[in-house]
């Protein structure tokens, strides 16, 4: 049976943390995850779980930790925001090529500089490409079930990745909301008994780990990884699967909402989505042809099926909590559009940049998306590339 | 006190074969602490990126016949820090049974310099680890730049001996100083094995009081680099005879806080016989830089008495 709960995202984070029970958890403060570290160390404290908790000095040692912790062989966990990841960079792609499969809970917080401490996605977003999944969360329930989740996709063995749980800071972090949380014994199930992984530096013969590779093997060991987070799709699928079975929520690469007849769409990832689906209703309710797509999986980037959910549509406009810098739209736009091509042509496709550095994201921001869409269905005039709620 | 018999007869654990230069002190000095462990004992070693991680671990080879883990080159200490956290969970849920020694080897670049912080953290926590920094005084794997471990005057790629500059500007970091302020249960200065001298087994004897105890341990070995030194080979032990009999590398340990000097010269050697061998000091025996060569002398004379009187030595 599952418990009805009120929690704020990080501490169903670290409940989910505690159900899960990993061998190791290496983590430095940083608002807004602090709080993750902070519980979890209180039920160290208390006996109520057999972790080893590693309080480093620096979120690269935290990583380090980690990796080092899982390629011992062991269920790792961390948590961390903004600078935080930042400075994990190096061993984000270490982590990713080592194959070593651990979970880090990110809540969403914009990079310095110049420092802020409110959500967006530059931390997360920045690091798309370090090899690692990424899972999206709009809620806190979201963030916690993708936690438990990514345990058994980061250590499925055709995938063997770390995996990342992205949810908004403040916004998710720290509002309380009403979830289900399942019973311990069910996660403990769900999850499997910690073993020491077959090939590990603790495993039954001694094991070198993270050698030099020249160029006549660095190739071919990057094309493996490369296939591993295309085998990361099937699995993302049938773990979902399996957990829909237990808890009755269904996950997939992205929640399509009202898209079925949709002319207007927008496609935006974690906490606006909320905001976002009470504006579809309201629209809705006026007769107006408006969807969404929230992207829960952003690596391995679902490029297929985004464009399949977008053929119907006759304009739509992607959203990113991030100013990439490129001169030419955010990374969610580019990648959606570039998925698009060739099997959802013809379509209007625009970038709206938005909320940076926490930034408040209202209805009346969303409404006007829709309507620069439904103006641009009508006039054929619009431009690509927008610019929302910021003073110019 | 160990046989030179005996030793010989233990395990080897990091194979030849591996692609460190010839006349490398690193390797040696890795085989000397790992013979400090018993044959069966089992051990996970954790290796900072430089000359020694990547020259003998090129896939699809390795030379390490323990575990062994690299992942980057300022976190030697918190990548071990890691896998022996792992091993406590794993031994207090009762999924592993075997023992396990937890060792790291840097450089001094890894060491000194970029993994400071891992170092002091790893040290802080309090994880059963022995870190042993080989110390050749030089970032050698990138081409002999200046470290925090460079003795003043070095010519290196950064510090080079100039018109203006006579090389290195500033002495360098006592590291064994900074993990003694740590006050972890053990620390220890040495040098590789040299036959025939009263220190020979002081590597040996150093790396097994290590292992016998618990918690964090550091060891830092002065270890001949031919390249970076610029000297002959054949004679790198008697290069680092001088550094010891001119107190540049004392030898001491500090166990609990109490310091011990291992070995005190009958008689304290000028520093020109550690500097004059070595290609690297070449520059400092042209008249005007006469008085680098007194500084330094100063410096060493000043960090000696300093020793002498932290291990109450009358």
């Amino acid at each position: 049976m599952a418990k009805r709960v009120s929690l704020s995202g990080n501490e169903a984070v670290a409940f989910g943390m505690k159900q899960i029970n990993p061998d190791v958890v290496a983590a430095f403060p940083i608002t807004p995850s602090t709080e993750v570290p902070q519980y979890f160390s209180q039920f160290v404290a208390n006996g109520q779980v057999d972790t080893e908790f590693v309080p480093v000095e620096s979120e690269h040692s935290a990583m380090s930790a980690c990796l080092g912790a899982a390629a011992a062989g062991g269920r790792v966990m961390t948590a961390t925001a903004s600078a935080g990841l930042a400075l994990m960079w190096e061993m984000l792609y270490v982590g990713a090529s080592m194959r070593t499969p651990l979970v880090l809970a990110v809540t969403n917080r914009a990079l310095s500089g110049p420092i802020n401490i409110h959500n967006d996605h530059s931390d997360t977003m920045g690091a798309r490409d370090s090899g690692w999944i990424q899972l999206y969360s709009e809620s806190a329930q979201e963030a916690y079930d993708n936690l438990i989740q990514a345990v058994r996709i980061g250590e499925h063995k055709d995938v063997q990745l770390p995996v990342m749980v992205c949810y908004d800071g403040f916004i998710t972090s720290h509002a309380v909301e009403n979830l289900e949380m399942l019973e311990d014994a069910d996660v403990k199930n769900f999850v499997g008994e910690n073993r020491i992984a077959p090939y590990a530096l603790l495993g039954k013969e001694p094991m070198s780990m993270g050698p030099l590779d020249l160029p006549n093997h660095y190739f071919e060991h990057k094309r493996l990884q490369a296939e591993a987070m295309k085998n990361a799709k099937n699995v993302i699928l049938e773990v979902a699967a399996e957990y829909e079975k237990l808890s009755g929520r269904k996950y997939s690469f992205f929640e399509e909402y009202k898209m079925e007849d949709a002319e207007a769409a927008i496609v935006v990832i974690n906490s606006t989505a909320g905001t976002a689906k009470y504006v579809v209703d309201n629209l809705r309710a006026q007769g107006k042809k408006v969807g969404l797509i929230k992207i829960r999986v952003f690596r391995p980037f679902p490029a297929e099926e985004i464009a399949k959910a977008l053929k119907n549509v006759k304009a739509v406009a992607i959203m990113d909590k991030l100013d990439g810098f490129s001169a030419s739209g955010g990374p969610l736009f580019n990648e959606v559009r570039s998925a698009m091509y060739g099997v959802a042509d013809g379509k209007i496709v625009t970038s709206y940049i938005y909320g940076l550095g926490g930034r408040d994201v209202t209805s009346v921001n969303i409404e006007k998306v829709y309507s620069d869409l439904f103006s641009a269905i009508e006039t054929g005039k619009y431009e690509v590339y927008n610019y929302l709620g910021v003073r110019e | 006190m160990p046989n030179l018999k005996e030793l010989s007869a233990k395990k080897v654990r990091l194979t030849g074969g591996h692609r460190m230069c010839a006349g490398c002190g690193a390797p040696m000095v890795v085989n000397w602490v790992l013979k400090a462990l018993k044959d069966e004992q089992k051990a996970v070693i954790s290796n900072a990126t430089g000359c020694l991680e990547v020259s003998t671990c090129l896939y699809p080879y390795t030379a390490w016949k323990d575990s062994w883990v690299h992942t980057a080159f300022e976190n030697a200490a918190a990548t071990g820090s890691g896998v022996e956290a792992a091993y406590r969970a794993m031994k207090r849920k009762g999924t592993l049974k075997d023992d396990y020694k937890f060792i790291a080897f840097g450089g001094d670049g890894g060491t000194y310099d970029i993994g400071l912080q891992s170092l002091s953290g790893a040290m802080e926590r309090g994880h059963d680890l022995l870190y042993v920094c080989y110390d050749n005084g030089a970032y050698m794997n990138t081409g002999i730049q200046r470290s925090s471990a460079t003795p003043m005057g070095a010519d290196t790629t950064t510090s080079p001996a100039g018109k203006v500059k006579p090389g290195k500007q500033q002495y360098r970091k006592d590291l064994a100083e900074i993990m003694v302020s740590h006050h972890i249960p053990y620390v220890a200065q040495t040098v590789p094995v040299i036959p025939g001298t009263p220190y020979m087994f002081d590597l040996c004897n150093k790396a097994e009081k290590a292992f016998s105890i618990e918690g964090p341990k550091f060891m830092n070995v002065l270890t001949p680099c031919p390249r970076g030194w610029r000297i002959d080979t054949a004679t790198e032990l008697e290069v680092i005879k001088a550094a010891v009999d001119t107190c540049f590398w004392p030898l001491y340990e500090v166990e609990n806080g109490v310091y011990k000097i291992n070995y005190i010269p009958k008689e304290k050697k000028p520093i020109t016989e550690w500097l004059k061998p070595q290609g690297r000091f070449k520059h400092l025996f042209k008249p005007e830089n006469e008085h680098i060569i007194k500084m330094i002398q100063e410096e060493v004379d000043r960090r000696w008495e300093k020793l002498l009187y932290l291990a109450k030595v009358k």
